[in-house]
Formats: C-alpha cells, sequence, structure tokens
C-alpha cells in the first residue's frame, strides 16, 4: 500500500473520469445536461478497443471512439435542442441506448485477444521532481498527459476567451445571448458534441490503457454516473474536477490495494482475513460520491456558487419577457 | 428622404392573433418618435420586426431608402438598428465590459479586459452614461443597468435606437434623467423609438407620436403640440375611457391586517423592508403605491407566507400569523392575486378545475376524507368558468393553453370565491387589456363592498389613485408616507425618496 | 407585456414551406397515437440495427411474439416476468409524476428482496408459520427496506438539496454490493453465489398448485404476485389521481412555486413520494424471491429497476397502464433472452425511449405544410 503507488495508478483512472467530466463541463456551461455519459463511455470503450483490434492502430481506436461517443450525444442534442424534450429523460434513454449499442456491436469481442496499450512517457526532467515526478511523470500512458493539459485549457478557454464568455452567456441567459446575436442552438450543439467527444475518448481510455479488453458492462462500472457526479462537485470547474477526478482514481486504487496486505498499519487486515468484507469497500466509491454531492450542494448554498441557470431549460425563441 | 427607416404594410401574425395589420410607420433622423398604444397593441412587435427578430408576414422595411430584410438582429445592427428590450438581456453574472462585448466578433479570442474595459469607460464618458465596467451586472441598480443596454447599442454604432418602455422599472428622478441621456443622445446624431403606454411621457419626451390600437395604426406621426391627452387616449382605446368605475365612499371596519416592525430581506440577502407598520381594514382598499424593486413583492410575500421576515409581528384579525407557513394564512383566510401569474399562481399542465380547487381541495365539499370528490370539483369548476366568463374549451384544458386575461380571470375567481377576509393583489391587471383591466378593478371593488380588506400593489398609479381609499407609498423598504392626499406630484416625489412637498414641472 | 408566441420560421427553398408552432388545443386522440408511432418505428428502427448486425429482424420479431404471447404456458411465463415491471414501473410513475427522478427502483427492489430473505434467514418466523404469516411479515420487510432505500434520497434532496439521480443511482450499487455481502459472506450455500432454499411457507401460491383441480393449469408458472402487483399499482393509481395527497404529488410536479404558493409542504412529500416509491419497488422485490427465486442469489434482476422507467414513461405516468405496458415488456424481456445478440431486449428499450420523448414535441408543436407567401 504504497501511497506513491496508489497516487501513481490513481491518475489513470482519474483520467478516464476526467474526460467525461470535462466534457459534461463543457454541455453543463451550454445549459444542456447530458446524463448518457455511462452510455457513451461504453460505446467509446468498444468502440476504441474493436478498432484497435482490427486495425492494430491504437490511434484509430481513440478517433473511433470519440466518434462514436460524439455520434450519440448528437441524438441528445437534437432531441434536447431542437425537440425540447426533457433532458434528464433524454439522457437516461442515451444511456440505455448507448449501452444496449455497445452490447449488441461488441458482441464477441471479449474473445477477440489482446492488443498493445498506447504508448506509455516518461517526461525526461520533470520525472526527476521529488514525490511528484514518480507520480505524476513517469510511465504514464499519453492519455493521462493528454489529461494535464486539458484541464488548464478548458478553465483558460471558458473563463478568458471570448467564445468561452459566449459558452457562459447561452447558459446563463441563452434569451439574451439570443438578442444580441449569439447563435444559441448552434453553441448548444457544439458544446453538446465536445462533451460527446470526450466522453468518447473517455471510453476509448478505459479500453485501451487502463482495463484493456472489453468487459461487456462491467467496462465502465458505473463510472460515466460518478463523473455526473464529479460535475456537481466541481461547481463547473476544471480545476475541482480535476482534483476530485484523480482523488477517485487514487481511491479505487486504494480499495484495490488495501485487500492485500495481511497487516493493515500494522494491525490485523480484516478485509484480508474475511474478503467477503470486500464488498463494503466495493460501496466506498459509490458512497463517496454521495458524501461529495452533499459538500458541494452545501457550499453551493454558501457561496451561491450554484449551476449556470439555465441548465436543463430548453430554449425556445420567442420566450421573451414573462 | 429625410426617413431614416421607413416600414410599408407590415403584417405580423402568431398563432391565433393577428399582432400587426398593414402597419406604416416612419422615423425622420434626429427625431424621437414615440409609439403609443395600450398593453399587447402590438407596438413591440413592429419594433421586433425592425430590429430583425421576427419576420413579417407582409410588407417591407426601408432603411435610408433601400429595402432591408433581416434574418437576425445582427442583420440590423450592422445598418445601425438596435433595440433596447423592456426585459433586460443581461447576464447577471457577467461584467459590464464583457455584457457590452456580447456576441461581437471581437475580440478574436482572448478577452483582454483590461483593454476592453478602458474602452468602455471612454463611450460611457462620450454619451454621458457613467458605468463600472468591471462591475457584475447582478451589482447594478435598475437604472444603471438600462445605462449598460443603452451602451451597448452605442458601442455597435447604431444610429436607431428602439426603446420598449424603458420607464417601467425606473423612479421619476431617474426618467428625468433618462430623458436627459435620450436628449443628448439626439444631439450627437441618432434616432430613436420610445415605445410606451404612458401618455404623459410619450407628451413631454416626443417629437412625433404614433399610436397603434389592437395591431392597427390609428393616428400617425403627429405632433403633441397638436393634440391632447384626451384626444390620444380616445385614439389609444378607442372610447372615453377615463375611469368610469363607480367608486363610493368607504366604510372601513375593524383592523383586519396588523404590521408591526416587520424586517425582511430579499433573495440577495439584502433588506428589503424596514421596520413596516401597517394596518387594513375591513371594507378598504390600501393601495401601495411605488417604483418596482422598493420591497413591494416581499411585502406580499411575508403576509401570505411565503417569506420569513426577520422581526416584527404579523397579525390577522388579531392573530399572530408571523413566519407561519403559506398554509396558515390561508387557514386565516388570507387570498393571494401572485404578482407572476403563469409561474406562481397556476400549474400549466394542470386542468383549469385543478388549478381552481387549489385553495379549497382540504376542506369538504372537495375533500371526501382522504379522496378527491371529483364530481364536486368539476360542479365548482364550471360554476366558477362561467361566473367569471373563464374563455376556455373546457374545464378540462390544461391552463398553460389560456391567455393572459383568462389565465388573471382564473386565479381571481379562486382567490375571490373564497370570500377571502384580507386579499393581497400584486399588481393584478399587469399585461392585461383594457377589457379586462376593468373587469379586474370591478371585481376588486365589489370585494370590498362585501367586507374584504384589500391590499393592492400596483406600478400603475392611475389604478392606485382610483381604486385606493387609503394611499400608502413604499420606498427603500420603509413606508414613507401612509395616507398621503391622491395628488400624482406629491406620490411621484415620495416613491423616488422626496419630503412630499411638489416642486416644480414634475410628472405631468 | 402580453407573451409574444413565436412562429420561427424554417424555410427549405421549397414553394411548399414548414411551419412550427405552438400548439393550442390538445385533443385526446393525440397522446396515444403519437406514443403508438413513435413506438413503430423504434421496433423499426431496432430491426435496422438487428439486421446490420447480421440478424434477421422479421424472424426475431416473429419469435419474439411466439416466444411471449403464443401459448397459454409462455404467456404465463410473461405475465411472471411482467409482475416485478410492474412494481418497478409504478414505483417510477408516483416518483416522476414528482418529478423526482428515481433512478434507484432497482437497489430498491434489492433492498426488498434482501428484507424479505432476511425474514427467512434469520429466522424472524418461524419455520412452521403458516404461509399467510410468513409472506405477510415478508411483504412488511421488503416494504420496510424498499422505503428506508427511498428515504435516504429523500431526505438529501429535501434537506441539502442534494440532486436524487445521483445519489439514488449510487445507492443502487451499494445495494448490490450489501447484498452480496449477505449472501457470500453470511448466508452462502456451498460456496456458490446462492442462500438456501426457502420453506414452502415463503412462497407465493401459483397457478400450477391447482393443476389438480384443474389439470389446464398443469405448468403455470403465474403467481400470486402478479395480483398483488396488479392491486398495488391500483392502490398507486387511486392515491395520484383520487386522493388528496396525490392532488399535491402532481401539483408540486407541475409548479413547485405553485404548490408553495398553496400552502403545500415540499420537502415533506419529497421524503413522503420516494420512500413511497421505493417500498413499491420493495415489494417488487420480496415478490420475486417469494414467486420466482425462493431465495435470495445475486441475479435477481435483469434491470427491472431501469425497465420501470421506461414502462413508466411508456405508460404516461399512469399507474393503470403500467399494467398492459408492463405485459407487453414482460413479453420483450423473455422472449428477448433466446435473441443473439444479448444487448438487443436493452437496445431496443433504449430506442423506444429515445422516440417516445422525441415524439412529445409533436404534442407541443403543430406542423403543418403551408404555401409559401412571396
Amino acid at each position: 500500500m504504497d501511497p506513491i503507488i496508489i497516487l501513481h495508478a490513481g491518475l489513470a483512472t482519474g483520467t478516464v473520469l476526467l474526460f467525461a467530466t470535462l466534457g459534461e463541463i463543457f454541455a453543463e456551461r451550454s445549459g444542456v445536461m447530458n446524463l448518457g455519459l455511462e452510455g457513451m463511455m461504453l460505446i467509446g470503450a468498444m468502440a476504441a478497443f474493436s478498432v484497435t483490434v482490427a486495425t492494430g492502430n491504437g490511434w484509430l481506436g481513440i478517433a473511433a471512439a470519440m466518434l462514436a461517443g460524439g455520434a450519440l450525444s448528437m441524438l441528445h442534442g437534437v432531441v434536447t435542442i431542437h425537440f425540447q424534450a426533457d433532458q434528464v429523460v433524454s439522457g437516461l434513454a442515451l444511456t440505455f441506448l448507448g449501452v444496449g449499442l455497445a452490447l449488441v456491436l461488441g458482441e464477441g469481442l471479449s474473445k477477440a485477444g489482446t492488443i498493445s496499450l498506447l504508448p506509455k512517457l516518461t517526461i525526461p526532467v520533470l520525472s526527476q521532481i521529488p514525490v511528484i515526478g514518480p507520480i505524476f511523470f513517469t510511465n504514464q500512458s499519453v492519455v493521462v498527459y493528454v489529461g494535464y493539459v486539458l484541464v488548464p485549457f478548458s478553465w483558460f478557454y471558458i473563463t478568458r476567451t471570448r467564445p468561452g464568455m459566449h459558452l457562459r452567456a447561452v447558459g446563463e441567459n441563452p434569451s439574451a445571448a439570443d438578442a444580441m446575436g449569439v447563435n444559441v442552438y448552434r453553441q448548444r450543439y457544439a458544446y453538446v458534441l465536445v462533451g460527446g467527444l470526450l466522453a468518447g475518448l473517455s471510453g476509448a481510455t478505459i479500453s485501451l490503457a487502463v482495463s484493456p479488453g472489453w468487459f461487456s458492462e462491467l467496462t465502465t462500472g458505473g463510472l460515466g454516473w460518478i463523473a455526473v457526479g464529479l460535475v456537481i462537485f466541481s461547481a463547473w470547474n476544471p480545476w475541482r474536477a480535476a482534483f476530485g477526478a484523480y482523488a477517485f482514481g487514487a481511491l479505487r486504487r486504494t480499495i484495490l490495494d488495501i485487500q492485500g496486505p495481511q497487516l493493515l498499519l500494522g494491525l490485523r487486515n480484516p478485509f484480508f482475513f474475511n474478503p467477503y468484507y470486500g464488498f463494503f469497500l466495493q460501496m466506498l466509491p459509490f458512497v463517496f460520491v454521495i458524501i461529495v454531492l452533499i459538500i458541494g450542494s452545501r457550499e453551493a448554498v454558501r457561496k451561491r456558487m450554484g449551476a449556470p441557470a439555465a441548465l436543463g431549460l430548453p430554449y425556445v425563441r420567442g420566450e421573451r419577457g414573462l | 428622404m429625410d426617413n431614416l427607416v421607413e416600414m410599408k404594410g407590415i403584417t405580423k401574425r402568431f398563432p391565433g392573433v393577428i399582432a400587426n395589420e398593414d402597419v406604416d410607420f416612419e422615423l425622420r433622423r434626429g427625431e424621437i418618435h414615440a409609439l403609443l398604444g395600450e398593453n399587447g397593441a402590438g407596438k413591440s412587435t413592429l419594433m421586433t420586426v425592425l430590429a430583425g427578430l421576427y419576420r413579417p408576414e407582409a410588407g417591407t422595411v426601408f432603411v435610408r431608402g433601400n429595402p432591408a430584410s433581416f434574418n437576425s438582429p445582427r442583420d440590423a445592427i450592422d445598418l445601425g438598428i438596435g433595440m433596447i428590450h423592456q426585459h433586460f438581456t443581461l447576464i447577471q453574472s457577467q461584467t459590464v465590459t464583457e455584457n457590452i462585448l456580447l456576441g461581437l466578433d471581437e475580440p478574436r479570442f482572448l478577452m483582454r479586459l483590461s483593454h476592453y474595459d478602458k474602452q468602455m469607460e471612454h463611450i460611457g464618458d462620450q454619451f454621458g452614461l457613467q458605468v463600472t465596467p468591471d462591475a457584475k451586472i447582478w451589482q447594478l441598480s435598475v437604472g444603471e443597468q438600462q445605462r449598460v443596454e443603452i451602451l451597448k447599442m452605442l458601442y455597435r454604432g447604431v444610429e436607431v435606437l428602439i426603446m420598449d418602455e424603458p420607464t417601467s422599472v425606473l423612479a421619476p428622478q431617474e426618467i428625468d434623467e433618462l430623458f436627459k441621456t435620450l436628449r443628448s443622445m439626439i444631439a450627437e446624431g441618432k434616432s430613436i423609438v420610445f415605445i410606451s403606454h404612458k401618455l404623459h411621457e410619450v407628451m413631454s419626451i416626443a417629437d412625433r407620436i404614433t399610436i397603434l390600437r389592437q395591431g392597427k395604426v390609428t393616428a400617425a406621426g403627429i405632433e403633441p403640440a397638436a393634440t391632447s391627452k384626451a384626444e390620444l387616449a380616445n385614439l389609444m382605446v378607442g372610447r372615453k375611457v377615463f375611469f368610469d368605475l363607480e367608486v363610493g365612499a368607504s366604510e372601513p371596519g375593524e383592523v383586519v391586517l396588523e404590521l408591526q416592525g416587520v424586517s425582511a430581506e430579499n433573495d440577495r440577502r439584502l433588506p428589503a423592508l424596514r421596520g413596516v407598520d401597517l394596518k387594513v381594514r375591513s371594507g378598504e382598499i390600501v393601495g401601495v403605491a411605488g417604483v418596482a424593486g422598493n420591497g413591494q413583492s416581499e411585502l406580499g410575500e411575508i403576509i401570505t407566507g411565503l417569506r420569513k421576515c426577520t422581526s416584527g409581528h404579523i397579525l390577522i384579525n388579531g392573530n399572530e400569523i408571523t413566519n407561519r407557513s403559506a398554509r396558515t394564512s390561508i387557514d386565516f383566510g388570507v387570498a393571494h392575486i401572485p404578482e407572476d401569474r403563469t409561474h406562481v399562481g397556476t400549474a400549466p399542465n394542470l386542468s383549469i378545475t385543478d388549478n381552481l380547487i387549489m385553495k379549497k381541495y382540504r376542506d369538504p365539499p372537495l375533500a371526501k376524507r382522504a379522496s378527491l370528490d371529483r364530481d364536486a370539483a368539476q360542479d365548482m369548476a364550471q360554476g366558477l368558468k362561467d361566473e367569471y366568463t373563464i374563455l376556455a374549451p373546457s374545464i378540462e384544458t390544461p391552463t398553460r393553453m389560456l391567455s393572459g386575461g383568462n389565465l388573471q380571470r382564473v386565479i381571481l375567481a379562486r382567490e375571490i370565491s373564497s370570500e377571502p377576509t384580507l386579499l393581497i393583489a400584486m399588481q393584478p391587471t399587469r399585461g392585461l387589456d383594457v377589457g379586462a383591466i376593468e373587469g379586474v378593478q370591478r371585481l376588486l371593488l365589489e370585494q370590498r363592498e362585501a367586507g374584504s380588506a384589500i391590499l393592492l400593489v400596483s406600478e400603475e398609479l392611475e389604478e392606485i389613485l382610483i381604486l385606493a381609499d387609503r394611499i400608502v407609498v413604499i420606498y427603500e423598504g420603509e413606508i414613507v408616507a401612509d395616507g398621503v392626499e391622491p395628488d400624482p406630484a406629491k406620490i411621484g416625489l415620495l416613491m423616488t425618496g422626496g419630503s412630499g412637498e411638489p416642486d416644480a414641472e414634475r410628472v405631468a | 407585456m402580453t407573451s409574444t408566441t413565436s412562429s420561427t420560421r424554417r424555410s427549405f427553398s421549397f414553394p411548399l414551406e414548414l411551419q412550427i408552432e405552438p400548439r393550442t388545443d390538445s385533443p385526446r386522440w393525440l397522446a396515444p397515437l403519437v406514443s403508438f408511432v413513435a413506438v413503430l418505428l423504434a421496433l423499426v428502427m431496432g430491426a435496422v440495427v438487428l439486421a446490420l448486425v447480421g440478424g434477421n429482424p422479421f424472424r426475431a420479431y416473429a419469435h419474439i411474439a411466439g416466444a411471449a404471447f403464443g401459448s397459454l404456458g409462455v404467456f404465463s411465463d410473461t405475465l411472471v416476468k411482467a409482475t416485478p415491471l410492474i412494481f418497478t414501473g409504478t414505483a417510477c410513475a408516483v416518483a416522476f409524476k414528482m418529478k423526482l427522478w428515481n433512478i434507484g427502483a432497482e437497489g430498491q427492489f434489492f433492498m426488498g428482496a434482501l428484507g424479505a430473505s432476511i425474514v427467512i434467514l434469520a429466522g424472524v418466523v418461524s419455520e412452521d408459520a403458516s404461509k399467510v404469516v410468513t409472506l405477510a411479515v415478508m411483504a412488511i420487510a421488503g416494504a420496510l427496506f424498499g422505503a428506508a432505500w427511498g428515504f435516504i434520497p429523500g431526505i438529501l434532496k429535501a434537506r441539502l438539496g442534494v440532486n436524487e439521480i445521483i445519489t439514488t443511482l449510487m445507492l443502487n450499487y451499494i445495494a448490490f454490493a450489501l447484498v452480496n455481502y449477505f449472501i457470500f459472506g453470511v448466508w452462502s450455500e456451498g460456496g456458490f453465489q446462492m442462500t438456501r432454499t426457502f420453506q414452502r411457507a415463503a412462497w407465493f401460491p401459483r397457478l400450477s398448485d391447482l393443476a389438480d383441480q384443474f389439470p389446464i393449469m398443469r405448468g403455470l408458472t403465474t403467481h400470486a404476485g402478479f395480483i398483488f402487483a396488479v392491486v398495488v399499482a391500483i392502490i398507486a393509481w387511486y392515491i395520484l389521481f383520487r386522493s388528496l395527497w396525490g392532488y399535491e404529488i402532481r401539483l408540486i410536479g407541475d409548479n413547485p412555486r405553485a404548490a408553495k404558493y398553496a400552502g403545500i409542504k415540499i420537502t415533506r412529500n419529497t421524503v413522503l413520494v420516494l420512500m413511497l416509491s421505493g417500498r413499491i419497488a420493495g415489494l417488487g422485490g420480496m415478490s420475486e424471491i417469494s414467486g420466482v427465486i425462493h431465495r435470495l442469489q445475486g441475479s435477481i434482476s435483469p434491470g427491472y429497476g431501469f425497465t420501470g422507467i421506461i414502462i413508466a414513461w411508456l405508460a404516461k405516468l399512469n399507474p393503470l397502464l403500467v399494467i398492459p405496458v408492463s405485459i407487453l415488456f414482460g413479453g420483450l424481456i423473455l422472449a428477448g433472452r433466446e435473441i443473439q445478440p444479448a444487448g438487443v431486449p436493452r437496445l431496443i428499450q433504449g430506442i423506444i425511449l429515445f422516440m417516445l420523448i422525441a415524439s412529445e414535441v409533436f404534442l407541443r408543436y403543430r406542423v403543418r405544410l403551408v404555401r409559401r407567401t412571396a
């Protein structure tokens, strides 16, 4: 139970969550809630794995995953933006759709054999930094580094650029943005797509970097829903999302490791001697999400750091004024 | 041709209503042209066509002599035409500069706020509209927010500024400021379309007036000097409208509602009511005059149990209801006509019946032990529908399909039929056409005759002048006058924190 | 200001034009028609997907029809599959009516099963207690456990404003792990993922019990849980549409601000309704244990809780309609077990739900082709 190892491994799982969470932050900032993360991630994982198996090229796999996630997200987009259906139910439908599609199309994939993972990198100078180096910059998959870059970029984009300002405007007061000539529909479609692309990438990360292979539903095993919770915890802020995602990844690794040794902190390790207690450990991530939500909700009430004002509400031209 | 803008034969339809029918309108360079008409006459609609928001079914718009067709507000702004709506199009959580830059292609990518902040200050000085560029909109007063809206348009170089009911949220002092600003913009070469339903304002600011009634033009481009308020009113409404309601003298009875030193906060945790004392007696209408945002909404909410007060006492017929629930107020006979009839007063997807029983469903005959007696409910609904002439296909129609006037009738039917001890009427005639307004006012008077105590909160000073037996003025959460004489000038001053002594040349 | 509604023009460059405008009426035949067409289209799309994956859609659909409704025997099996669906569908409908998104029906189902099983496995009732007593206690336990699992997200939402979608969902996974712990760690039978079989008193009577008197009933697996489910659905319908409480629930669901204005306590109802929803799902779990599985094991549900969501939506949140819809879906699940690939029933369910919500736009807007004016 080496903390360095736990944190190191946690970054990979954390990256999976990070991509999905960041994608959803973009979508929700524009005012559209997409609960179909689990479905998009699963189909991304399946697409990535099957294309990589077929072509031997992991990059093509990633591209396929992002396309798959993006395509699925566009269904949600049309239904919620143009048809103004309820965003919650549409997201749920998307989950069923994505999961079902992934299971159907991925039939037989688990017997497809092994693939070579995406390359892992060690960054020269940075990996020498004590403590931080071995965790963040040593022998991590490429996608993890992509994650490192994506976080500050997302934050910068949202808060310091003009398109980011328009994104926020559309999510706060779409009729004001519309009156000023911002194309609300187009913006929302674009960011829902971003959400889908990133969710697909997240799925690819699972099947190509973290837990390679195809295990039907267990591939994502609820991670998509955890990402939805993380979005709320992150208060729609990419930095907090990163913190939450990586912390979560570390937690998962801890749960795995904790069942190994006979002695835990010098005492008899209950999880080693009674493996059935492991089920309670399995619950931990989900309990963690609930606790995180409770904290997030109370803070939001306190700091008025709430959601984008128009989140979840379909925008209809003409409902101005009253 | 001196006409900057010409609109010929504009017809605009919405489902179920013809908003504009064959309307002509022209705007000369450098003039303030008022569009006068009552609520729903089609003034805003006409201008939304000019501003590029909607396309007309028929007719053409000419700008500087050339026909123009707009696909979006951007096209109109490109031609120098911009509209400031009645409800501001501002993003509350963003800064002044960000809001002014909203929708523009510049800056390309990076915001460079410090650079643009300076630009905004500069342009503010240029037009005499001071703003703090890095303030967030929610921190600004309503008047300041309006300034941001104007600057937004000026920054885009518009020459034609359309203002939709700009004074509806301003205090008389701020209105004077606004008029000064408008005149200085004219001096800078701009032209202004001023949409309003307030006769006196239009008479005072406009160079020319065009009047719309029920979608058609009844008078085009007349000069204020050449007409009178009475004539304008006639053209607006088509009949002698001036207030032919029989308002007899009132004989107030016992004190029904008493507020003692009540204080409360608004949604932003700022003080909204400060130590309010108020009494309303049975058989009397107390009118609360004040500019929107001075605590009236909160006043209504604490009495009806929708908001907690931080100190003080509220008594109904001597019973303490301070900070008790909405249910308690209802049980003590308090009826509430809310400000927001669609979002608070009714449930849009439920039927008229379901909406009508909202207050009484817990009691027999509607309640039969734990269940709802549907037949009794339907009988009651049908009776109320007829009595209050609610126009709808049936009592099962969802209320989202009703017009504003009919929706208000549903609410009135529900609240009044419960024979309330105390009726809190918040902006009861807002957004209604003249026929509906008169109906509401008549009903309020009937309730007064029947002995209800009525607290009337209204932004229309005229309405308070007609209906109220006693006038109270609220300003910044305090009652600054109780039982003031029905003199608009005096009241107007009090509404803005003045002392109540009429100055020369106040609100006409 | 009177509200102006927009007739936005989406024009294609035909002489004809598509005009979309909000509806001002809602004819009664419209909603069922739209739903029907949506489901039809969904089935067509499902067929397309099936064909793409190399299956034969016609054969698959014919097989489903036959395998679900073809004979008395299979129809009986369909009803068995429909029973838990009626419970979860009703549970979801009740919660959704108040716009409480209970995605945790699956977990509440499991908890109900756990509660009912604990009654037997922990000896709360003795082995020779009568059937009536045993089943009654099991039902109470199942309802209690399910209600508790609804209480948690309820109180979190009511007191702290925590989003119930995620809490109910997380509680699903927690419930699975909890049940697994009890199965493996406490009452495991020979190390397998199941407990011992429960005594006969814990079994719901089923039609085949009457085979001696009515030979036609031989082999019919429909059990009393079906009647139980129908009764619960009817009671739920009554609560929603005929009781005072139901009026409050519907009002809150439609416009919480209006409900507050009318003096209704929203926080209290949030907790109560989620508990009710959990209770109903929990009874579903108990019914499945007593009617079909007769023991506690890891796989007691192929996603009944999630299918319940779709059923509730298709039934327009009306518990009475949940009954026939559940029977249809029961048939789909039953027959779907034999279809390859394994994800097909789930996929079709997803497409159906999608088409349903997409089609609702026609209830709000009227689409017309009009001649384009110059």
